[in-house]
């Protein structure tokens, strides 16, 4: 049981650590390509500044983000080899899909553009970053994928003790994946876009380079808007989905133990106790629930106590619940971190639309901080979804007990999860200080020590260059 | 042919398509260390391989995911089993993947001898371990009646998984002295071949050692003799003529002899493997083979159909993208890392 326990520990850990840098790449790539086609249509060389500057950003993060992701793929296989043998058939060709569709393309592409600005003429060096753009969100389109199987499965059979895919249709049309699609993409969106609202805020705060960062920023704005109107509504698709697919998970989100009277009100906080099964002092705003539900005032939700005896009718003996403070809790801070997402970039756009943007300091100030707001709705969305799929790995067919690896020991487990953990803390901690770093030198990048004076291969150029 | 056996022989090419490109970066990556004089030098080693080294690891990937896909127990025995050396090649394919893209944003020695030792030991690192999980799969591992794998360091790491590893480091290394002989120019081009011509007798050396621990530790001759053997005889020809090529200053012929080379050895341990992929010592009936660890016709179907038409257009894109940075880097250009 150990094992299952610190197999569950690294994949929780080494996947939320993944998701810090997959949103900002995702993101950061279509604003930047933004930024290029602004340079490209108005011939400004404001917008290649920018450009090249988020540009920085985007290329240390990515390196992070492909390094982390390396684990994700393999971990499967070590840690959770009995989930592998189980549903391969079916989990495996996305990620092979992946590979092939968008892996090749975003990692060649991104070579082609970070050093093809002299070597490519510029609308088809636009093309590429516009390419690396749409790569990024067809890898998210197909992980996705595998994890709707998860969450959702569909378009399978069982034979031969094991799930095996019979249409490919069904797994690409899976409800669950197009309401977590769009609402991960304008998750993606919004990080990067509050990443350059914060950087441009704390630099308007400075008065640094006042019209760069104003241009960046209301470029931001828009897209932080947009996408986190985005969110608001894909997440309510994402509740109507939730009532039919996985209602356990929607009951402990809403820290529901008996059924919901009708029209059903959401829990805006609850003290949940798991023991005495019950949800007490509850602050509750009416007809709410209903209609995040079935978008209309009326219908009741059914509660954990009633579910799990549903399912021990269908699947025999257990418990059902998933960790329900967990999956309550996070629920809230995400819903919490994305208003605020919504209310600040309106906020933004209106002090910019008045022209007061630069003189708004406490707005500014608010600004740098919220640069986490993203994050921290990303992880606790992920949190939710997947601590709330617990006991199961593959919702309604494979308990996540069962597909542990069973001939991997808790040492070797223990082994990994340290030398996962102590690299990801100092990748962590290196990628802040180079954050931070671009952040101060700015846009106006110095040129590196003038070394292509001399020709360090000919005779003498070498001393030159040891210099 | 069966579904089974062509996505046996996709495995297969991606990868031998992994070896033959990540290979020559690899070396690359050795070559900063051992053959840049400043770092300077190893800015410029660094650039020649900037624009493609992601890519080429993505044949890495795309075989793991190939493989998950397509022989869902090959992926999970062999993931599972090879539990410690997988560790390991994951920390350094990340200590390597960040260094190249950290080593040149700050300006401070210690900073950018920290990421070269990162981009030394991943390159060094992932090659060796890769021949010695290759070797083992030729040889033969515990493999229990359950399809798991229970390996103890012996059955991982012995003189003949040894011997593959460092067959591969040291063909790596000189598959990526040529590539830097076709893109530097000056002293580092004379230089890189002059390494080349050094480790002509030692690395060939080691791969023949190779041939014959398989030999002795596997039943990959008495098998498939009447394949491997031409195979290997032809890697070792094309290793003779090597010699004259490296003495004509011929870069091109010559990358691509140890390309070539390194794919005949690579593809002769799926050569010695089919139709298994895995071999048991315990018990030969107990071997996973390319019938009992695949998937369902219908997602081999699936993806023949997605990587018959995706093939072709990665090659594509690839190939231009090689294209494009088919100059020579000097240090007179704006150098990225």
């Amino acid at each position: 049981m150990e094992e299952l326990m610190l197999a569950r520990i690294q994949f929780a850990s080494t996947t939320l650590f993944h998701f810090i840098f997959v949103p900002l790449s995702i993101g950061l790539a279509f604003i930047i390509a933004i930024m290029q086609s602004m340079y490209v249509i108005k011939k400004q060389e404001i917008y290649k500044k920018m450009t090249k500057f988020w540009g920085i950003f985007f290329l240390i993060n990515f390196a992070v983000g492909v390094v982390t992701g390396i684990i994700q793929e393999f971990q499967f296989g070590m840690n959770w080899s009995d989930y592998s043998r189980f549903v391969g058939d079916v989990f495996g060709p996305p990620l092979a899909i992946e590979a092939l569709l968008a892996f090749f393309v975003e990692s060649t592409f991104i070579g082609l553009w970070v050093f093809g600005w002299d070597k490519l003429p510029k609308k088809l060096h636009l093309a590429c970053i516009w390419i690396v753009s749409i790569g990024t969100m067809l890898s998210a389109l197909w992980i996705l994928a595998a994890n709707s199987f998860m969450q959702n499965p569909v378009g399978y059979t069982i034979n031969n003790g094991r799930a095996e895919m019979n249409d490919i249709v069904a797994v690409l049309t899976n409800e669950k994946l197009w309401v977590a699609f769009p609402h991960t993409i304008f998750g993606a969106f919004t990080t990067a876009a509050f990443l350059v609202i914060g950087v441009s805020a704390w630099n308007l705060l400075k008065k640094r380079e006042i019209e760069f960062f104003k241009r960046s920023m209301t470029i931001s704005l828009i897209v932080g808007l947009v996408s986190g109107l985005g969110i608001a509504f894909s997440g309510h698709s994402q509740a109507a989905y939730l009532i039919d697919a996985q209602p356990m998970k929607m009951a402990a989100a809403e820290g529901l133990w008996e059924d919901s009277e009708d029209p059903a009100p959401w829990t805006l906080f609850a003290n949940i106790d798991v023991e005495n099964k019950e949800s007490t002092a509850r602050i509750e705003i009416p007809y709410m629930l209903s209609y995040l539900a079935y978008g209309e005032f009326s219908g009741k939700i059914e509660g954990m106590n009633t579910l799990q005896e549903k399912y021990e009718k269908k699947y025999g003996e257990g418990d059902y619940i998933p960790p329900v403070k967990t999956t309550f809790w996070s629920f809230r801070v995400m819903v919490a971190a994305g208003g605020l997402i919504i209310l600040l970039s309106a906020l933004g756009l209106f002090l910019t639309w008045r022209k007061k943007i630069e003189k708004s300091t406490r707005y500014l100030k608010w600004l740098v901080p919220a640069i986490f707001l993203p994050y921290i709705a990303n992880s606790a969305g992920w949190i939710m979804s997947e601590i709330g799929r617990q006991p199961w790995v593959v919702n309604g067919l494979m308990l996540t007990a069962d597909g542990v690896s069973p001939n991997v020991s808790s040492g070797q487990i223990l082994f990994s999860l340290i030398s996962f953990s102590l690299i990801y803390t100092l990748l962590g901690i290196v990628m802040v200080y180079l954050f931070i770093r671009v952040i101060k030198q700015g846009p106006n990048e110095k040129p590196k020590e003038d070394i292509s004076a001399s020709d360090p291969f000919n005779a003498g150029g070498l001393q030159d260059a040891v210099k | 042919m069966q579904l089974s056996e062509l996505w046996f022989v996709l495995v297969g090419v991606l990868f031998v398509g992994f070896v033959f490109l990540e290979g020559f970066d690899f070396g690359v990556g050795m070559s900063t260390k051992f053959l840049a004089k400043n770092d300077l030098e190893k800015r410029v080693l660094i650039n020649t391989i900037g624009p493609f080294w992601d890519a080429n690891e993505v044949w890495l990937l795309t075989a793991g995911g190939a493989m998950f896909a397509a022989f869902p127990h090959w992926y999970a025995t062999l993931f599972s089993g090879y539990y410690l050396p997988f560790v390991v090649l994951l920390l350094a394919l990340i200590a390597r993947g960040v260094a190249f893209e950290f080593r040149g944003k700050v300006d401070s020695k210690r900073w950018t001898q920290t990421w070269d030792w990162a981009i030394l030991l991943g390159s060094i690192l992932p090659p060796f371990l890769l021949g010695v999980l290759f070797s083992g799969l030729i040889k033969g591992l515990p493999i229990d009646e359950n399809m798991n794998m229970h390996a103890g360091f012996l059955d991982i790491v012995n003189v003949y998984t040894v011997v593959g590893g460092l067959a591969f480091v040291l063909l790596s290394y000189l598959h990526g002295l040529m590539f830097i002989t076709l893109k530097t120019t000056g002293s580092l081009r004379e230089r890189a071949r002059q390494a080349a011509l050094k480790m002509y007798i030692a690395s060939g050396a080691v791969v023949v050692l190779f041939v014959v621990l398989t030999a002795v530790y596997t039943e990959a001759f008495a098998e498939k003799g009447a394949i491997l053997i031409p195979v290997y005889g032809l890697a070792i020809v094309l290793y003779l003529l090597l010699y004259p090529l490296l003495r004509n200053k011929k870069e091109g012929f010559s990358f691509t002899v140890t390309g070539i080379i390194m794919v005949l050895v690579t593809s002769s341990f799926f050569i010695a493997l089919f139709p298994n992929v895995m071999i048991s010592s315990i018990d030969i009936v107990n071997n996973l083979t390319v019938y009992n660890a695949a998937s369902g016709d219908y997602s081999l179907k699936l993806m023949a159909i997605v990587a018959a038409i995706m093939v072709p257009i990665v090659l594509g894109y690839t190939i231009w993208s090689y294209y494009v940075f088919r100059k020579r880097v000097t240090s007179k250009e704006h150098l990225e890392y």
